[in-house]
């Protein structure tokens, strides 16, 4: 059953039915294969599963020129290592040379816990969503993840993975197969106001919307696992209706899902926009409940935001 | 082939180098004529390529990871026929084939984007770990800066390749003494440099890179060596062969070409008088 299965797994399943069966793939550690699960490719298929050690500029450009060579590489290290550290070596080695490289950054935001705030990106999509052309995709769910791995590899060009490596909340259902990496889904249909949502926050919103139910509140939710390219059509679609927006994130409301959900209302359907997520904040050492408390990404805090959002209408 | 035609041809690239920076006033000069006996020795003798099949399965590549020398490199291109030799003259200009620095994916015959110092030695490594892996036979040749190799990447470059047992590629140096802010030396040292090579477990060659015989030499002796990765530390003169460009030393990094030097250098490179 996906739903029992760790993130990391679904992910190193995939990548080791597609070794199997796809010559083109291969994955490229940088010392964290252990954490992320693709340790024992290293020992069954060490020449497609590749450990370049502690060196993730190295591993990125190593990447690209094995695309060039006609590879599918999945680069895989911690959100922060695989994307801030190595901007540059995405932004020219792999995006500007157009080489089809899937970045994988695993420990998105907040959920990197004990390891604190030198490991916790909570600006990584902001750093490579100016990036022409990268796709970046958070998954929601086990299910979804599951279909959409396969229309990622399919996919001619960058994409960045930005995966939870725990065992995630269950959104979908098992079986559940209409996904769609290019659209985002109506979860939950609703009048007054729109929740959009992202990888963790989306069960977050699930829960709001409940409390917001109880309220008399009834709150439409669209889960937007890519955060680009922006599904501009479902958004506006919903903001028409609830004339109310609040973007939910696992990530510093600059520059990830808040911005690009700003950008497509005021350019197209000028919106009331109120958001939850991390702000002005560096992260810190401590446990999930903690940190969603401290960083205000509470299904409460949804349900503030949604009222107050109501109330700007 | 005997070394007096590759002198000839040699001769022709810097002609084309100087050429094609004065059509558009100035550029990375300096740093395109210290190598080109090392891109004549690859593309004349060397390289297994089609020129008129620039995407050959199982060709040998070239990744000139100081992308800045882009010039040199689409001089060596035209004169082996990828395009025509008139098109040289539309470098940097808008909408150009030939931009600055190396882009794969607007030249024919540019293997691998680079101009961001210290990744192309890395996708160099990446393209040879490939050949491996696909077990065609292929080579990856390529060259960085003596400057660049002040890079962290080209060391995280250099391990993992001794590393892989790379010995299907082979990286030049152009070890030209000097960077855009002046002397390596006095800027950010990196003697004793064959020996840092060494320890990181290359097998290591120091020539002269501006003889052609002796780079040759040296070029044979890697391709036949095994189980590491090669390292060809050529040292080289920056602005080599063009006396005003030259004598600039530091200075000619990027400098600018009037019309008139041009026609100085044309005569000069073809042993006529300035």
């Amino acid at each position: 059953m996906l739903k029992e299965k760790l993130m990391k797994e679904v992910f190193t399943d995939f990548i080791k039915e597609n070794i199997l069966a796809d010559e083109r793939i291969i994955i490229v550690d940088a010392d964290l294969s252990k954490c992320i699960g693709s340790n024992p490719l290293e020992k069954d298929f060490p020449d497609r599963a590749i450990n370049v050690g502690i060196s993730e500029q190295n591993m990125a450009s190593v990447a690209a020129g094995l695309a060039s060579y006609g590879f599918i590489p999945f680069i895989t290290s911690f959100g922060p290592f695989a994307t801030r550290r190595i901007c540059d070596q995405i932004m020219i080695s792999i995006c500007y040379a157009q080489q089809n490289v899937k970045i994988v950054g695993t420990d998105p935001g907040i959920s990197a816990e004990l390891n604190g705030g030198t490991h916790m990106a909570l600006e990584d999509i902001g750093v490579l969503r100016s990036i022409p052309h990268i796709v970046i995709y958070e998954p929601t769910d086990n299910v979804e993840f599951a279909a959409m791995l396969p229309q990622i590899r399919d996919h001619n060009g960058p994409v960045y993975i930005r995966m939870f490596r725990k065992c995630p909340p269950v959104v979908y259902k098992e079986g559940d197969t209409d996904f769609n990496l290019f659209k985002a889904k109506v979860y939950r249909e609703g009048k007054d106001v729109t929740l959009v949502a992202t990888g963790l926050m989306v069960s977050t919103a699930i829960e709001a919307a409940k409390q917001l139910e109880e309220d008399g509140i009834s709150a439409e939710i669209i889960v937007c696992p890519t955060i680009k390219p922006i599904d501009s059509e479902t958004i506006i679609a919903s903001a028409r209706k609830t004339r109310a927006v609040v973007t939910c994130e696992n990530h510093n409301v600059m520059g990830a899902l808040r911005s690009a959900v700003a950008e497509v209302l005021c350019e197209q359907c000028p919106t009331v926009l109120q958001s939850v997520g991390v702000k002005e904040q560096f992260g810190e050492v401590g446990k999930m409940p903690y940190l969603r408390k401290v960083f205000h990404m509470e299904a409460a805090d949804i349900v503030v935001a949604a009222k107050k959002a109501i109330g700007l209408k | 082939m005997d070394y007096k035609e590759l002198e000839s041809f040699a001769k022709e690239i810097r002609v084309n180098i100087v050429s094609s920076i004065c059509s558009i006033g100035a550029g990375h000069i300096g740093g395109s004529l210290s190598i080109v006996e090392a891109l004549t020795l690859l593309y004349k003798k060397h390289m297994k390529i089609d020129p008129a099949n620039p995407k050959m399965e199982g060709r040998d590549r070239f990744v000139c990871s100081k992308g800045h020398a882009g010039p040199a490199v689409y001089a060596v291109l035209a004169e082996m026929g990828y395009f025509e030799k008139s098109e040289l003259l539309t470098l940097n200009q808008g909408g150009t084939r030939l931009p600055s620095h190396c882009d794969m994916n607007k030249t024919p015959g540019i293997d691998m984007t680079a101009g961001s110092l210290g990744q192309g030695m890395s996708c160099a490594v990446g393209i040879a770990l490939g050949a491996k892996l696909k077990k065609d036979g292929a080579r990856c040749y390529c060259i960085i800066g003596d400057g660049e190799s002040q890079e962290g990447q080209i060391w995280e470059a250099a391990l993992f390749a001794a590393h892989k047992k790379l010995d299907n590629l082979i990286v030049f140096t152009d070890y030209n003494k000097y960077q855009l802010d002046g002397a390596i030396e006095e800027i950010n040292n990196l003697e004793p440099l064959a020996e840092k090579w060494k320890a990181f477990g290359w097998n290591v060659y120091e020539v002269d890179g501006n003889c052609l015989e002796g780079l040759d030499k040296a070029i044979i002796a890697a391709k036949a060596n095994t189980g590491k990765p090669s390292m060809i530390v050529m040292h080289t003169i920056k602005g080599k062969g063009i006396e005003f460009v030259e004598s600039a030393k530091g200075g000619c990094h990027s400098m600018s070409v009037s019309c008139e030097q041009r026609d100085c250098a044309v005569n000069e490179i073809r042993g006529g008088l300035c």
